[in-house]
């Protein structure tokens, strides 16, 4: 595993437990909300980063979503609508040793914060962006957002939303992120996994939580939640394995050149051999981006999992690569040198 | 070079040599024959012969507007001399002008009986006609009165690069460093400095280096044996307070004083910047010294700027971001959130013409209100405002010192005519430089995110400090516990908590300094670049016998505790400024004093004759006289 090293760094924090990490915050979601689950997973995994609760902040825009910060016993900061992402690049530049986080949601991170999550990304600044998509404005009290289905019919849109929603995977692939995952709110365990996994990415690693409104647009994705639809509709993504999905994992996903197609293994035209293998290392982000839009496609399952992951610099290190390299060539700031310095002339 | 160094006494033995007190000079030429660069070379070599001296550059927002076009004129202006050089010159003593759309858009500006020397090759039918003259100026009476010398630059150019290997194109570029010879041999300022110069700046050139040289030293050449110039100038070095100068331009000086402030406050610096007109020369002189430590962060907007910084500023770094009007209208929510969060932060508004992109390259001072009240809800912040070029130093410590201190986001108001425009400064010891004192909360023990010390300030407990988490944000908070609070006795509590806050720092900026004569009747008020151009005009009203007072203020909210009685003691009270009259309006309502407003918004300085005269208006015949 790349980056930190988990099990290392474990045995210094063995002491943490869930409840470290749980503010004295009364939590003021409304009850059924699927942030409890994320917030719950959080707090389960987070002992398991490695990372003392001192050395993480949680950074958030506006929206449901982003009360999360508090409600973690670590640094918070609740900032303004769509600016997460920058405000967790100032405090992850100026001291590059916090593990930073940022708690967002589809309207705040693809719709006002669109600019500074596709920047982020493109940087590869060493942050973790949790995105929590419940495709609806809960906290303004139910609009259509970036990700809501064509044709939705809200508050503001009474006679269905004529918009065409992002795909946020697609858009991560496109901006260059370097972890890009997707879990399901209602899937403990796997979340769990994802947060750790983006835990010791380095570099911008984006989650895309599937997560309910039970208010504003509940049942969004209760055809990847209900055990009766679940296995037909979900692909889950494992490295190395092959794409399979159905209830008898007899229906896998066939590349032939750049077209995905759906495959039958009971039909006798194709064996397993014939399934496309996931490859989350895959350098070439054509294939993630075809991926990422099976969701889109008839007959196909929606990818759930760590689509891709990449290993290059960060940002931070980078930036703090060339102030070492000015520092070895021209030598430590000397204030004096510097005001002192250009044309210069003496008046006696 | 040093061989071929040029014997000015031997040269000056010709011709009459003639002493002057002070020189205004402009370049003004396309926006691509080079007039900056010429503009700020004879400043530099005027600086360093020990003229005191202001530079005014006036460039069109275009990068290269069409050649020829009277709206792709750039001009430099620059006003030197013996004594206290206060402003870049009212009307020049000499212009050059390097096309017709120069002469056209810069003649009404000359003094009466000015020179003008003009590039006589590039006034051809095509040029005429560009600069919508119908016939030939200098062939008609249209500049009678002034003083003619119709130099053929674009030919001795081209015959002095003759065999110099560099193509026609090239050669045609070198014919600014002829004028600038010219002009060094005029007023008797040593090429060396601008020979060093271009030997630096084009050494992987070096037929350019060449060429630009031998153009330079033509020109230089030109001027002694030419019948055109009967006489030469000199101006004598000023009398300037003993120490060591170099000449800064209003960006630089901020630039070093945030470098200078980080390394007093020990704290790194971290700039989210976005780049604007014309506030992007502080970005790319910060992030020149990346061996400070200086973090220069170039953001996807305006936004991303400020609200980085803010995120550097919770995790412990002296926060700024460097912008212009339409920066600091977009960055507006941003603001009132480092209000809410009480966390030092400086927002650096090189002012420029507005509405919307108005004048990007123009200066004004309109943004005060913006910055005094530009923001949602009861949202005040420290303001403070550099009045010279050499200021801007000053004041970018002191508006450190303010917001770390006070926790608390400081506007720090500039100009583009600041910003531009350069003055020799006595570079200060920084050894001399009081510290600026940062208090990180370590202890657990009683540790409130939104407790308050004598100041009414709140600790600042950075991310990384053990036993200290905590949440802020945007929301009310309580006071002390900073949970988030919608009571209403506790908003209201908490709003004059902010503004009591910042009221406090008047007890901690120097009282308003009023010059000129104590006993006179009328007080002439400012803020920020214009007090050059007021101090100038104060100067020669009292030099006529009348009397007159001044205050100039430099920290606008608060004003300083004796605002009040100052501005009680005048029966007059004129305040110029380059907008609607924006401060004389906050005087107005904050003291029910009559503040006269004296406005100008054409996107330049006033000229102090502007001022002089307006200040007569209100003398009147003898009143006020002696």
């Amino acid at each position: 595993m790349e980056g930190i090293n988990v099990t290392q760094l474990q045995n210094g924090n063995v002491n943490l437990t869930a409840k470290d990490f749980a503010s004295a915050q009364d939590v003021r979601w409304c009850p059924g909300c699927g942030d409890y689950s994320i917030l719950a997973q959080m707090q389960r995994s987070a002992p398991d980063f490695g990372v003392k609760p001192e050395d993480i902040v949680w950074i958030s825009g506006i929206g449901c979503a982003s009360r999360f910060p508090y409600y973690m016993n670590t640094y918070g900061f609740h900032g303004i609508h769509g600016r997460a992402p920058a405000i967790a690049t100032g405090v992850k530049l100026n001291n590059p040793d916090l593990s930073v986080w940022v708690a967002t949601g589809d309207g705040d991170l693809l719709s006002i914060g669109g600019n500074h999550f596709i920047h982020a990304c493109r940087r590869n600044i060493d942050i973790k962006i949790l995105l929590f998509n419940n495709r609806i404005y809960g906290l303004t009290k139910g609009q259509y957002s970036p990700t809501s289905e064509k044709g939705k019919k809200t508050k503001s849109s009474p006679f269905g939303s004529v918009d065409y929603p992002f795909n946020p995977l697609s858009l991560a692939v496109g901006s260059g992120a370097t972890f890009i995952a997707r879990s399901l709110d209602r899937d403990s365990k796997h979340l769990q996994l994802m947060m750790k996994r983006a835990a010791e990415h380095k570099g911008t690693a984006f989650i895309e939580v599937f997560q309910n409104c039970n208010i504003f647009n509940n049942g969004a994705y209760d055809l990847l939640t209900d055990k009766e639809t679940k296995s037909d509709n979900v692909l889950m993504l494992e490295h190395g394995k092959p794409m399979l999905f159905g209830k008898d994992m007899d229906k896998a996903i066939k590349l032939s050149g750049f077209t995905p197609e759906v495959i039958d293994l009971n039909s006798g035209k194709y064996s397993i051999d014939d399934a496309w293998i996931h490859d989350e290392k895959d350098p070439d982000p054509t294939r993630a981006q075809i991926i990422s839009r099976f969701s889109e496609l008839d007959g196909f399952p929606t990818p759930i999992g760590v689509l891709k992951q990449e290993i290059k610099s960060t940002y931070n290190e980078d930036v703090f690569k060339q102030i070492e390299g000015v520092k070895q060539s021209r030598g430590s700031g000397d204030l004096k040198k510097l005001l002192y310095s250009g044309n210069m002339w003496e008046v006696k | 070079m040093n061989e071929e160094t040029l014997d000015i006494s031997q040269s000056a033995r010709n011709k009459a040599v003639l002493n002057l007190n002070d020189v205004t000079v402009r370049f003004a030429g396309d926006s691509g024959d080079g007039m900056q660069l010429t503009g700020t070379q004879f400043t530099n070599t005027t600086a360093l012969v020990g003229n005191d001296l202001s530079t005014l550059p006036d460039f069109p927002a275009e990068i290269r507007a069409p050649a020829g076009t009277t709206y792709g004129v750039s001009g430099f202006q620059l006003h030197f001399g013996s004594s206290d050089i206060l402003t870049p010159g009212d009307t020049p003593d000499i212009l050059i002008a390097m096309n017709p759309a120069a002469l056209k858009t810069n003649l009404h500006d000359l003094k009466n009986g000015g020179t003008i020397i003009v590039n006589i090759n590039s006034f051809d039918s095509k040029n005429l006609k560009l600069a919508g003259y119908n016939e030939n100026p200098l062939e008609n009476e249209s500049l009678k009165g002034f003083n003619v010398v119709q130099v053929p630059l674009g030919q001795l150019t081209k015959t002095a690069l003759e065999n110099s290997g560099i193509s026609s194109k090239e050669i045609e570029r070198c014919k600014n460093f002829f004028a600038l010879g010219m002009m060094y041999w005029l007023y008797s300022r040593p090429v060396e400095p601008t020979l060093k110069w271009i030997e630096q700046k084009f050494k992987n050139a070096p037929l350019i280096a060449s060429a630009n040289e031998k153009a330079l030293k033509a020109g230089y050449y030109f001027g002694e044996n030419t019948e055109l110039f009967t006489t030469r100038y000199r101006v004598e070095p000023a009398v300037l307070p003993p120490g060591i100068y170099r000449n800064i331009s209003g960006n630089e000086a901020v630039a070093l004083g945030f470098i200078t402030a980080a390394e007093k406050a020990g704290l790194p610096l971290f700039l989210g910047s976005y780049p604007i007109t014309p506030a992007s020369d502080i970005l790319h002189e910060l992030s020149k010294h990346k061996n400070f430590s200086v973090r220069t962060f170039q953001a996807e907007d305006e936004i991303a700027a400020i609200t980085a910084s803010i995120g550097a500023a919770f995790s412990g770094a002296l926060a700024i971001t460097t912008t212009s009007g339409p920066g600091v209208a977009l960055k507006t929510e941003a603001i009132g959130l480092a209000v809410m969060t009480e966390l030092p932060l400086v927002i650096v508004d090189v002012q420029r013409g507005g509405p919307s992109t108005g004048l990007p390259t123009k200066t004004e001072q309109s943004d005060l209100f913006q910055a005094m009240f530009g923001r949602n809800g009861e949202a005040p912040v420290a303001v403070v405002a550099a009045s010279t070029p050499a200021d801007c130093f000053n004041m970018a410590l002191e508006a450190s010192r303010i917001a770390v201190k006070y926790m608390v986001p400081v506007m720090y108001l500039s100009d583009g005519y600041l910003a531009n425009g350069s003055e020799p400064w006595k570079i200060p010891d920084p050894d001399k430089i009081p510290a600026i004192e940062v208090k990180f909360s370590k202890e657990k023990e009683g540790f409130q995110p939104y407790s308050r010390d004598e100041n009414l300030s709140r600790p600042w407990a950075i991310p990384g400090t053990p036993d200290l988490m905590h949440r802020i944000g945007g929301l009310e908070k309580a006071n002390i516990t900073g949970n988030v609070n919608y009571d209403p006795e506790n908003h209201e509590y908490m709003v004059h908590l902010r503004a009591q806050k910042v009221k406090n720092i008047e007890n901690d900026i120097p009282a308003l300094e009023v010059t000129g004569d104590s006993d006179a009747d009328l007080l002439i008020i400012g803020w920020g670049g214009t007090y050059g151009a007021i101090t100038e005009a104060v100067n020669r009203v009292r030099s006529k016998g009348f009397k007159a007072a001044q205050a100039h203020f430099r920290y606008l909210n608060p004003f300083p505790k004796n605002t009040e009685s100052v501005l009680k003691k005048y029966k007059y009270i004129l305040c110029p400024e380059l907008n609607m009259g924006q401060l004389a309006r906050i005087l107005r309502s904050e003291y029910l004093i009559d503040v006269q407003s004296f406005t100008k918004i054409q996107g330049l300085p006033f000229k102090s004759s502007e001022i002089e005269k307006k200040m007569y208006m209100i003398l009147g015949g003898n009143n006020g006289r002696n």
